[in-house]
């Protein structure tokens, strides 16, 4: 059997990729991209927090897999509104690129 | 029955939104879409009123301890309905009958209070991320209402890329603190913090996830980038909506987190917020001081807010839940006022915006000018406004609980303020520059005039009469019973905090 631990340190790893990728890429899409492996990180986090918590106390104990239910949910209309952001900024500027959506500055 | 009575003023408002949704759709394309305002207004005056119902109403929990019903979150769904009313009126006077989309922004309105005020009464994490998201997401669209523009969808991406960065955040903040408890439950996670000894370190990380996921949504400095930027892009009745209403709500999960499940982390907890108090107030005030524009000036001004808020966080006792509660009411009001005015005389298209357009604003407008005086003047937190009262109280709590350095730095902070506040208020008494070209301001309507004596009234109030809300602040911050007996934990002189 895989111990919690493995799953904890690849949730971090996945999790700093996606902090790392949120602020190198240039890309919207792919920023947006990295966000949602962010997400995915923390529901492997609440799995694995869940079964060992399950092992220790010797009953199932099911709110880390709900809480996941509900990110999955919540991502989906995130996602929804975000790439309709998205396809606004694009519409109105013709470009991608984050480095060029800078009306406003300081 | 008893249950829905408990969420009673959600339950009101999300009605209210869908039958503003379903009225959008029947109506004909070209009639225009006001009527449906004053339906949103019907809406959340009857939610206010139940908010106010639910005071009688014994503390207790509802839907398997996920809702609590207290005097804490009553006092901030009242706050919240009464910020929503308020800008309801405001956007009536700022839009057109021909506005896109306007059925939309009322009903978004109103589904984003739904998610704000479960904020506030929120006592289980999975509630609080899924009201925070119903929140954020209502935000997010209505930041980049003015689509058309360059800067409106610029404005809405910003938001939602660093907004949905700061939600992953909190998220695995959650994620250890349940690894480190076992639990979702803000209380249980208390009572199991109290009976381990040495709390695991997953804890502290858990812990300094959350704030900062909850710094990005109050724009705490460093997590402050993204506000200046948003406030400029998006139609000014929606800022006067989310710079008071989500930030409120965020410290309302703060002050639930903070004092409500991790009171026995004191000494852990304080130094963060105490510089994130002393960061936000500095890089607010020295933001604003270089800005020429109105909406960009007031961002700043809100980082700035947002710091003097976090010091009162810092207090040891219940007077520092009542001060960060009572700041926030003030706050609101001031702010909610202002962006009024802003919002009617740059309109909805934000054809006025730099200080320069406000110059004379008092001669040719003497009701606009003397309210924006006075707001601002509130702003500097000068006596007899609310704006004095919530400093005061927040300084006096912090300084009560031996934090000196801070109240100094935030004394300072005030003094650096007053200058770029005076700077607008002399602007609006002094004689237009001839060159400059002076677009006609349209006469006030009748919802901003409600608006500006709904907010003014309400600084005013706070700053004359300041006992009725203050004893409501004290009683919200009564709920949370482990701050009523200071705790042995008291982390010392300021400059040992400073230097941790």
């Amino acid at each position: 059997m895989v111990p919690i631990a493995y799953y904890l340190v690849l949730s971090a790893i996945l999790f700093s990729i996606g902090v790392a990728a949120f602020l190198i890429k240039r890309n919207i899409i792919t920023v947006f991209m990295s966000i949602e492996l962010m997400l995915n990180a923390v529901n492997l986090t609440f799995v694995a927090f869940s079964r060992q918590w399950s092992q220790a106390t010797g009953h199932l104990q099911v709110s880390g897999q709900l809480f996941v239910f509900f990110v999955m949910v919540v991502a989906a209309a995130e996602a929804a509104v975000g790439l309709a952001i998205i396809i606004a900024v694009f519409r109105a500027r013709n470009t991608l690129n984050v480095d060029q959506i800078d009306l406003m500055k300081l | 029955m008893n249950d829905a009575l408990r969420i009673l003023p959600e339950i009101i408002l999300t009605l209210a939104g869908i039958l503003v949704m379903v009225a959008d759709a029947l109506m004909g394309k070209s009639s225009s879409r006001k009527p449906l305002g004053w339906l949103a207004v019907l809406g959340t005056l009857a939610a206010l009123a139940a908010s106010f119902w639910q005071y009688q109403l014994p503390a207790g929990t509802a839907y398997y301890g996920v809702v609590q019903t207290d005097a804490f979150s009553v006092f901030f769904h009242v706050l919240i309905a009464g910020i929503v009313l308020a800008s309801l009126l405001i956007v009536l006077d700022a839009v057109t009958p021909q506005t896109e989309g306007l059925g939309e922004l009322f009903a978004l309105m109103l589904f984003g209070a739904v998610g704000m005020m479960l904020m506030s009464s929120a006592v289980e994490l999975l509630l609080v991320f899924v009201a925070l998201e119903i929140s954020s997401i209502s935000t997010y669209i209505m930041a980049g209402y003015r689509r058309k523009s360059a800067k409106g969808p610029e404005s809405a991406l910003k938001y939602f890329l660093l907004g949905s960065f700061a939600t992953s955040f909190f998220l695995y903040g959650i994620a250890l603190v349940f690894g480190a408890t076992g639990t979702t439950r803000i209380d249980a996670i208390a009572a199991k913090i109290a009976e381990s000894n040495t709390p695991a370190s997953l804890l502290y990380v858990g812990l300094a996830m959350i704030v900062i996921g909850l710094g990005f949504k109050v724009s705490a400095a460093p997590f402050h980038v993204w506000t200046p930027d948003v406030y400029e892009g998006a139609p000014s009745p929606v800022v006067a909506l989310m710079s008071t209403a989500p930030k409120a709500a965020a410290f309302a999960v703060l002050l639930r987190i903070v004092y409500g499940a991790m009171p026995q982390l004191r000494a852990d907890w304080v130094p963060i917020l105490w510089w994130l108090a002393v960061i936000s107030m500095t890089v607010g005030n020295l933001g604003a001081l270089r800005q020429r524009n109105v909406k960009r000036m007031l961002a700043y001004s809100s980082i700035a807010h947002a710091g003097y808020l976090l010091v009162a966080f810092t207090a040891l006792s219940a007077e520092g839940v009542a001060a960060a509660s009572f700041y926030a009411v003030s706050y609101a009001a001031m702010n909610v006022g202002i962006f009024a005015i802003v919002s009617h005389v740059g309109g909805y298209d934000d054809q006025l915006t730099l200080i320069d357009d406000y110059r004379g604003l008092a001669y040719r407008s003497p009701l606009l000018g003397g309210a924006m005086a006075f707001f601002l003047i509130s702003l500097i937190g000068i006596p007899f406004t609310g704006g004095f009262f919530g400093k005061f109280y927040a300084f006096a709590a912090a300084l009560h609980s031996g934090m000196v350095w801070l109240t100094i730095i935030g004394l300072i902070n005030s003094g650096i303020a007053a200058f770029y506040y005076l700077r607008v208020v002399a602007a609006l008494y002094s004689n237009p520059a001839e060159a400059a070209p002076v677009l006609a301001i349209p006469k006030p309507s009748l919802p901003l005039l409600l608006a500006i004596l709904i907010t003014a009234a309400a600084t005013l109030i706070l700053g004359i009469v300041p006992g009725s809300v203050l004893s409501a602040a004290r009683g919200a911050a009564g709920v949370f019973t482990s701050v009523s007996n200071p705790l042995p934990t008291d982390p010392g002189p300021p400059a040992t905090t400073a230097s941790r």
